[in-house]
């Protein structure tokens, strides 16, 4: 049926979706939460990417530290600098020192480890270390 | 030690009118935002991360003042999603005006994905007085 086709097509396209639907089974709501920053983690084989938002920070204020397994992310964001307010209307986003630690599925060459901040958003690649990769093993036949 | 927020943050889908739905499916988010009234001017400042300049539209139709940012979904290549706490989408959140702004003069600026919005109130008309005559 191609309603179907189209909808397996789509959840391909869109990763969260699935993400989405599994917060629903669990907390009733598709929203996300957590400690902040949030964090999504993407792993391929050799590489895990973690990405999070810290909008309205440059990227030297943001300190990134890599041990073994463990990511840690830490800054502090401070409210926007405008002078002589009269009055609060809205006061809805967070600032304030962060600091956030993720643990990855396998250990990271700490040398090797990229990041990037674009337009609010951080990536950080985090290679796998070498002594870390599985090793083929060749049987030999008696 | 440092001083970690741990309120539970939500990234919360914006809200479409009742019977108004999107033709698309992404995911449309409504930005936190600060709203700040000084003398002069009103400062909205939104956090819309993963936008930048050219991929925001301010419109102003009318009173309704609509923001709308547009994200690019960086999905990096061979990866799979294997832990997200937040999901990625556009960005809108739309205010009602009074007559007080001045609407030629709204500027906007966009840095390291926070939107920064500065509406001018418009110049209240002089207050004008009235000679009294007497009456013969």
């Amino acid at each position: 049926m191609a309603l179907t086709d189209l909808d397996r097509l789509a959840r391909v396209m869109n990763p969260w979706r699935e993400f989405g639907m599994l917060n629903q089974a669990f907390l009733g709501s598709d929203r996300s939460s957590g400690e902040l920053p949030l964090f999504n983690v993407w792993l391929a084989t050799d590489t895990a990417t973690v990405t999070t938002e810290v909008p309205g920070i440059e990227a030297s204020a943001i300190d990134i530290s890599v041990m073994g397994k463990t990511v840690t992310v830490r800054g502090s964001r401070e409210p926007e600098e405008v002078k002589d307010v009269g009055a609060y209307h809205r006061r809805e986003r967070w600032y304030r020192r962060f600091s956030k630690t993720i643990e990855i599925p396998f250990t990271v060459d700490a040398d090797k480890v990229e990041a990037k901040f674009r337009k609010g958003v951080l990536y950080i690649s985090l290679p796998r270390a070498e002594a870390d990769k599985p090793k083929k093993i060749t049987i030999k036949s008696e | 030690m440092a001083e970690t927020t741990t309120k539970e943050v939500l990234k919360k889908e914006a809200v479409t009118p009742a019977g108004i739905e999107r033709i698309r499916s992404t995911k449309v988010y409504t930005p936190a935002v600060d709203i700040m009234e000084r003398q002069n001017d009103i400062v909205i400042i939104a956090d819309m991360p993963g936008v930048d300049e050219q991929s925001v539209d301010i419109t102003l139709d009318n009173n309704v003042l609509t923001i709308y940012g547009t994200v690019e979904p960086e999905i990096p290549e061979h990866h799979r999603l294997a832990f997200a706490e937040y999901g990625v989408g556009d960005y809108q959140r739309v205010f009602t005006l009074t007559d007080e702004i001045d609407r030629d003069k709204i500027q906007a600026s966009v840095k390291n994905g926070v939107l920064k919005l500065i509406l001018p109130k418009a110049e209240k008309a002089k207050t004008r007085k009235i000679a009294v005559n007497a009456e013969k």
